[in-house]
């Protein structure tokens, strides 16, 4: 079944282009119509996927592209990507159907579906790479939309400037990550993700290994992000209109963060090996910055945006122990963002539009009573987000403390013990910055109601709740699949 | 006596053909004037030529005019990739002048014969393989050109570019000629080959030939626009003809690639520790500070005229690599050069072809960034086509063929293990798209007043065509023009 593979990609690259030859009226019902298929083949993966041997690569597809380059198409999934992969097919398509809503129709609704479909074609095609350049192709495919999309159709007057910031910064790390992958090739003469995966850093040097993992890290740390890089991204997620939102939090953030267990870790062990420790000192300093900067935060989104980069530090955090529950860890604490921090943009954005503005003083509190389905699933997604034990946000971090407790037989045991302690610290004022929020928001006062969750939101935030609640009660159902697969690409070093 | 020499016509097909067709047009002119008929016979001769090309193509390697083993004309893959990337650049260009000649009254005669000969011009210097055969077409493309830069004779500011640009020309081809009578002098010979030979050997003067080789670099480095002789660039831009500058933006500096990289690979190949390390500050500081200035532009042929010498710099830049990798990868250093060359041709003309319709709005010559507002409001497959090649240029998908232009580039950069250049690309990469995106992100504006663009010519939409499917078929396919060297280098 590799036509899948193919179809997740080209689905959405074809309804890129076709759309815009379509009338404006009939846009976003064809964006549901594709990326609902899209969603549809990506399921079809999960079924044909076999589990016993999640740690190989399934449902490939290599072909030889551009011999010039060395560039090959080469995509196929194991247990790392094909959550990643169904992941990115699902928000996309709940993105969609969110757009349908009468209240919300985007304004210029062609160019914008055109945008988010060519977006998803990038975002996957990151996940299904196994080719370096493919790989860093497909990572940059996702920039011009992005920055269309936030541009074109975001919210506040600071929207084109936050824009910009976001294509150049990333782009900027773009570049640092393209040198360090030539950096890799022309020591080993290959693109192939596999076959330097299995090599494990075999014929790259000591001290190149170091260069390329600093280059390569370093760019994907601007996705990430990773403190200090982050700067980016507040302004980013709070100007982009919710599917925008949704997508940059609930996907791209994850690009990073999958580059550097797919690339980075087993391509460049000796590099990992020494660049580690600084990884995890950043992801732990980036937690509990994130949680003081939320403290401080007087609007939602902005919170909302804040929060990320302190979660994207415990997945810094497991991976910087190298180990399998570290990476395991990431893993899912990577898919659970995903879902919590794009149920929070999107319920971010139903408050928008019912209040006019994210300001968390300016929504005026009692929305539980105001409306009390939105304001529960309010407090669902924060308490899911600050870690509830039953809930998704839960395992992933917990992993990555402990891991962090018996990191890498390499790494200095005692330095990872006093990031645990630090990153606990993180996690405590965590719960303690959704507990404010969710005290000025939700609670309070009752004043004037306002509409509760619409038919058309039910289906886009139900499928994200229940996904929260069963992978918080069952974490094998991801740990599982991704367990195999963490433990081949370690153990290639 | 001189050996006897024969001439093959088929090698050097392309070129007559050209020349026939110019000296055609002139006469046909003289006779009914006004008729199209320079503009018809200017088109078939272009396409005869690229006929032609097909039949070379089969037939290369060729050469001609030979002296014993050495040859001053040789076809190869090498010439038949850059000689049909000039006649597809020349089609370009004429389809462009078919309006631009209509709207600022140009003689529409002179016009096609200056172009055609500049052309031929440009397609022997991809063939030659002696220094005499390349200064000559080196002058043959550029004689005509400051005639067509300053041909719309009612405009002072055209006078004064083809007058600024001639007296830079004149001035590095005399530099370039003192060069290539010391290289003379040192080796005794003008055929590329014979010098390469005659390097090698140790009686050869090497410092002599080394100072005439950088006179020689200089000379091309005034062509090819790398700073610092580039100071002609921006304002004949900006006075020329909007179709003369695309030419001048991609035909000419094209050629003058290609004279450069025969004259550094093939004759200067054993001085290589010299011309590397200076070739790779040329291309650092071209890149640098065409970008920068390109940031402050914001009369849009200025910007393309900075960004074209930033360009420059990226093409550059492999062959700086030359001296830190074994004699036998250069060939790959020169195939990113040349691959870029290739891929900056189609995407540049591209914009180019855009510019030369909606840049009317402004008065003459191509209009400010600020004047294409709105243009996707009125035009929403001209705005995408102009965002696509604009996204090229700056490297960045869905502009696949302008990213996988850079990908080589930086390649060649890190094969030639030069990190430090390789940085101070990524930098420049991001500055790039700062001014590429802020003119994209222009045309999507939404404006009260619907701006009117009025329709697009014909012409026009047949060159946007073209460079469009040229620039999407390097997006899929660049290994038609990646991986070309000239043999012997």
């Amino acid at each position: 079944m590799n036509l899948l593979t193919v179809l997740v990609i080209l689905l959405p690259l074809a309804g890129c282009l076709v759309v815009l030859a379509l009338p404006e009226r009939v846009a976003v019902g064809f964006c549901v119509y594709v990326s609902g298929l899209t969603l549809a083949a990506a399921v079809g993966m999960v079924t044909w996927f076999d589990y016993g041997r999640a740690d190989q690569v399934q449902l490939s597809v290599d072909l030889p592209w551009i011999p010039a380059l060395g560039l090959r198409l080469h995509l196929g999934v194991d247990g790392i990507s094909l959550p990643l992969v169904v992941l990115t097919a699902l928000l996309c398509a709940l993105c969609a159907v969110y757009l349908t809503r009468p209240a919300g129709s985007p304004d210029r609704p062609r160019a914008l579906v055109s945008l988010l479909l060519l977006a998803q074609v990038g975002m996957t095609g990151t996940f299904l790479a196994l080719d370096l350049l493919l790989f860093f192709m497909f990572f940059e495919v996702v920039l011009v939309p992005m920055y269309a999309v936030i541009a074109g159709w975001g919210g506040g007057p600071g929207r084109v400037a936050a824009a910009r910031q976001f294509i150049l910064y990333t782009l900027l790390g773009s570049g640092v990550l393209l040198t360090g992958l030539l950096v890799i090739y022309t020591s080993t003469s290959t693109l192939d993700i596999l076959e330097l995966t299995r090599r494990g850093g075999a014929g790259i040097g000591a001290t190149v290994q170091v260069v390329a993992f600093l280059l390569v890290a370093g760019g994907l740390a601007v996705k990430v992000p990773v403190w200090p890089l982050h700067s980016w991204l507040p302004d980013a997620h709070t100007e982009a209109p919710t599917v925008g939102s949704v997508l940059l939090a609930g996907v791209l953030l994850k690009m990073g963060s999958y580059g550097l267990v797919r690339i980075a870790v087993p391509v460049l062990p000796a590099g990992a090996a020494e660049i580690a420790p600084v990884l995890g000192a950043l992801g732990v300093v980036g937690i509990v910055y994130a949680a003081l900067a939320c403290l401080a935060q007087r609007d939602l989104k902005r919170l909302i945006a804040f929060s990320s980069v302190g979660h994207m530090g415990f997945v810094l955090l497991g991976i910087a122990t190298l180990t399998p529950a570290g990476l395991n860890g990431a893993l899912f604490a990577n898919l659970a963002h995903g879902l919590i921090t794009g149920l929070l943009f999107f319920l971010a954005g139903g408050l928008a539009q019912r209040c006019g503005d994210t300001d968390i003083a300016g929504l005026g509190g009692g929305l539980l009573g105001r409306a009390p389905r939105l304001g529960g699933l309010l407090v669902f997604a924060a308490i899911a987000s600050l870690g509830l034990p039953g809930l998704a946000g839960f395992w992933g971090e917990l992993l990555a403390l402990l891991s962090a407790f018996q990191p890498a037989g390499a790494l200095d045991r005692e330095l990872y013990l006093g990031f645990m302690a630090v990153a606990g610290l993180g996690a405590v004022l965590t719960a303690g910055y959704l507990l404010v929020m969710l005290r000025r928001v939700a609670q309070g006062p009752v004043g004037e109601p306002v509409a509760d969750v619409s038919a058309v939101e039910w289906v886009v935030w139900a499928p994200l709740v229940v996904l929260v609640v069963v992978a918080g009660l069952w974490p094998r159902l991801v740990l599982g699949v991704t367990d195999g697969a963490v433990r081949t690409l370690l153990g290639g070093g | 006596m001189p050996p006897e020499q024969s001439i093959d016509y088929l090698a050097t097909g392309p070129p007559l053909v050209l020349i026939a067709g110019a000296l055609a047009v002139l006469v046909a002119d003289a006779f009914r004037p006004r008729s199209g008929l320079a503009a018809g016979g200017a088109l078939t001769a272009v396409l005869v030529a690229l006929g032609v090309e097909a039949v070379l193509a089969a037939n290369a390697p060729l050469a001609t005019f030979c002296v014993g083993a050495s040859c001053s004309y040789a076809v190869d893959s090498f010439t038949v990739l850059f000689q049909v990337v000039l006649l597809l650049a020349g089609l370009v260009v004429l389809l462009l002048a078919r309006v631009e000649i209509r709207q600022t009254r140009l003689p529409a005669g002179e016009f096609h014969f200056l172009l055609l000969a500049a052309l031929a011009g440009a397609l022997t210097l991809a063939a030659g393989r002696d220094l005499v055969i390349l200064v000559v077409g080196l002058e043959v493309v550029s004689l005509p050109l400051f005639a067509l830069v300053a041909l719309r004779r009612y405009d002072g500011r055209s006078t004064e570019a083809g007058l600024k640009m001639f007296l830079v020309s004149v001035t590095s081809t005399a530099v370039m000629l003192f060069g290539i009578s010391l290289v003379y002098g040192a080796t005794g010979t003008m055929f590329l080959d014979a010098i390469g030979a005659a390097l090698r050997r140790p009686d050869t003067p090497g410092a002599v030939a080394a100072a005439g080789m950088v006179l020689v670099l200089v000379g091309f480095g005034f062509k090819i626009s790398a700073v610092p002789f580039h100071f002609w660039t921006p304002d004949t831009y900006q006075g020329a003809p909007v179709t003369v500058a695309a030419f001048l933006s991609v035909v000419s500096k094209a050629a003058g690639f290609a004279g450069l990289i025969l004259v550094l690979t093939v004759a200067f190949g054993p001085l290589v520790a010299v011309w590397g390390p200076l070739v790779a500050v040329l291309a650092a500081v071209t890149m640098t500070l065409g970008n920068l200035v390109a940031l402050r532009q914001r009369t849009v042929m200025r910007l393309l005229a900075w960004s074209s010498i930033a360009q420059a710099g990226y093409m550059l830049a492999p062959l700086g690599m030359a001296a830190g990798v074994a004699g036998t990868r250069v060939p790959e250093l020169v195939a990113a050069t040349v691959g870029y060359l290739a891929i900056y041709a189609a995407m540049s003309l591209g914009v180019f072809a855009v510019v030369s319709y909606a840049g009317w709005i402004g008065g003459r010559g191509g209009g400010e960034v600020d004047d294409y507002r709105g243009l996707a409001g009125s035009h929403p497959v001209t705005a995408l086509a102009l965002a696509f090649f604009l996204a090229c240029l700056a490297g960045l998908p869905p502009g696949l063929a302008g990213l996988f232009a850079k990908i080589v580039v930086f390649r060649g950069v890190l094969t030639g293990g030069f990190g430090a250049l390789a940085v101070l690309m990524v930098v420049n990469t991001v500055i790039g798209l700062y001014y590429y995106l802020a003119w994209a992100s222009r045309l999507f504006a939404r404006t009260g007043s619907s701006v009117h663009f009025g329709r697009m010519p014909r012409p026009v939409v047949a060159a946007v065509l073209l460079s469009g499917v040229a620039t999407v078929l390097m997006s899929v396919l660049p290994q038609l023009v990646l991986g070309i060297a000239p043999a012997g280098g």
